[in-house]
């Protein structure tokens, strides 16, 4: 038998708490969970630094990768002998459903942002590089990792396969809302998956919704933009990504000046270079970046030991609300005081916007924009979902958007109740001494 | 404190208007494969590349008041269209203007319609490609647009006159 048909001889499966089982029969399947590149995901943290707000988003890219698997293997067993669904695909799906995230390093948002770089070109490298991965894939037929690849880089020819996986309402957020919800506790991403999986229909081109889902997908919708405010956005984890941020500049331009580390630090020199191998990407984790962060709190660079010490042990800069429009000047004359106090506004004096988190709730937009989702109509017609839901028709018609300003409060509590400085900083801030 | 929108403040501050979003997707894509750093990270979607920072980044500034937006009703959608006001002239005073001239490149643009945009901007995508596998390429992920090598030919000579702008 050919490796691509090769099943298990018995199922294996995956005690789940979101989806209760994630069942695998397929050998390649197998095959790739057991790779060191996939392996690795587990130290990787789904939510970054979420877990310093609640204390239980500790869960991995690993988790979501096999749950992001299983709902792409359910919906495809609904497919089956559907018009525009074409069986050859289903390895392919399951594949590329499974290896999506494979780039992610560790709190990868920041280090992005930081480093310049970006997980889905390491996704792409893991996928078609000398990897593990790789030698499984190209196993199923010469040039499938390519698909693959494709797949995930959203130019696979097939744009139907490709919408299972990346689209409005795809298996990647269908998973993460319901993880992230479960794992941090809260109350609001949940909703009727059962029910959008079984109204879901292949298209030529794109997955849509029989218009009669309607209402399971408006819940949907605001459970999205529910977990985007109350979790994603949630202002104290912004403050640790501002530390994390602040940690890994200073730690660089340190570097580029020629500080003496007291522990070098090799995982990150290539990091710091800007062009990190393969190789080298793949061996730093969060594991590894906090042992570093450990080690840097005894650093005698004050600003590098002290955003440490305030991230290993959340001690996390407080925030106020801010308006760049109308704030202006006071943050020009907020930057100068803060030089006075002896506190580099580089470093502690941060302004966080809502454009800085990678998450995004649904806008219908414009035409030619992005795909929205579409209702079929019992006329075959498909419409866009806004025009006919009131309920997603206000939500994505509001544009909410948010600006805060972090300042290590702590720091300016120490100051002498007499300093003119803080007198003036505080009354900026706080409209008060 | 908000560079990034800055840069994109200059863009506005350089035409009198944009018309259309997926438009303006595009066009921030194409200049910054024509090296002008803009830092707004894309990813290919349906149509092509796109940025939802860029979006997001929109709104805050329609939000902040330094860029209005008006909703227009088409036949069967909404198109939008945007202008810099002058509290975006006032914020973007406080700001070196680090980017080059954009005039030339943004009238070039503005003349195209957003379907030959689409097209520019997806064959910049796959740039890193051979040129023979770029049009391919192009047959393939947009086969809905029924792309001519002819719009293909003369997409490459507008990305050469974008390129040989200053």
């Amino acid at each position: 038998m050919a490796y691509r048909d090769e099943k298990l001889s018995e199922e294996k499966v995956f005690k789940d708490p979101v989806h209760r089982y994630v069942h695998v029969r397929d050998r390649v399947i197998w095959d790739l969970i057991g790779t060191s590149e996939f392996q690795r995901l587990r130290r990787i943290k789904q939510l970054g630094t979420s877990y310093l707000t609640f204390h239980g988003a500790e869960h991995s890219r690993f988790n979501h990768s096999l749950g992001v698997y299983e709902i792409v293997r359910r919906i495809i067993e609904n497919f089956r002998d559907r018009e525009h669904w074409n069986e050859k695909e289903r390895l392919l799906c399951l594949s590329a459903a499974l290896l999506h995230d494979l780039g992610h390093g560790p709190f990868s948002h920041s280090f992005e942002k930081v480093f310049k770089l970006d997980h889905e070109d390491f996704t792409q490298a893991i996928i078609l590089g000398d990897t593990e991965v790789h030698q499984v894939l190209e196993k199923v037929e010469p040039g499938f990792p390519k698909k693959v690849a494709d797949v995930i880089n959203k130019t696979y020819e097939n744009k139907l396969v490709v919408s299972l996986i990346s689209s409005q309402i795809d298996a990647d957020r269908m998973d993460y809302l319901q993880r992230d919800a479960y794992f941090t506790g809260v109350s609001y991403g949940h909703f009727d998956m059962e029910r959008i999986l079984r109204v879901m229909r292949p298209m030529e081109d794109q997955v849509v919704i029989k218009e009669s889902g309607m209402h399971a997908v408006e819940d949907y919708i605001m459970s999205r933009y529910q977990m985007y405010w109350q979790v994603y956005f949630h202002p104290v984890t912004r403050s640790a990504e501002v530390i994390l941020s602040k940690i890994l500049h200073r730690a660089k331009e340190l570097y580029e000046t020629g500080y003496g580390f007291r522990l070098k630090p090799k995982h990150f020199l290539s990091f710091f270079a800007g062009e990190p191998s393969l190789k080298e990407y793949l061996a730093l984790d969060e594991a590894v970046t906090l042992y570093y962060f450990q080690e840097w709190m005894e650093e005698e660079d004050p600003v590098l030991s002290d955003l440490c010490y305030r991230f290993v042990n959340r001690k996390l800069f407080k925030y106020i609300e801010f308006n760049p429009n109308s704030q202006m000047n006071e943050w020009m004359e907020l930057y100068k005081l803060f030089s006075k106090a002896g506190l580099n506004p580089d470093y502690y004096l941060v302004v966080d916007s809502s454009s800085d988190l990678p998450y995004d709730f649904y806008r219908p937009g414009e035409e030619g924009e992005r795909l929205p989702i579409h209702l079929l109509q019992p006329n075959q017609e498909l419409k866009e979902l806004s025009r006919l839901s009131d309920i997603v028709e206000s939500i994505s018609g509001k544009k909410r958007t948010d600006h805060k300003l972090y300042i290590p409060l702590d720091r300016l509590e120490e100051m002498s109740n007499r300093s003119k400085t803080k007198k003036r900083i505080m009354e900026i801030l706080y409209g008060k001494e | 404190m908000l560079e990034n929108h800055a840069k994109l403040m200059q863009f506005f501050s350089s035409t009198d208007e944009i018309i259309g979003r997926k438009k303006l997707q595009k066009m921030i894509y194409i200049l910054k494969k024509c090296e002008i750093p803009f830092e707004e990270r894309y990813q290919f979607h349906f149509y092509g590349p796109y940025s939802e920072e860029l979006t997001l980044r929109i709104e805050e500034m329609c939000n902040l008041g330094f860029i209005t937006e008006t909703r227009e009703e088409k036949k069967n959608y909404y198109q939008y269209r945007y202008q810099m006001t002058d509290s975006g002239r006032n914020f973007l005073e406080h700001y070196e203007n680090n980017l080059p001239p954009l005039e030339t490149h943004i009238e070039e643009m503005n003349g195209k319609s957003s379907r030959f945009l689409e097209l520019v901007s997806t064959m910049l995508f796959f740039e890193h490609l051979p040129k023979e596998e770029i049009a391919e390429k192009v047959f393939t992920v947009k086969s809905a647009q029924n792309y001519t090598e002819e719009e293909i030919e003369e997409a490459w000579k507008f990305i050469e006159t974008l390129r040989s702008i200053h």
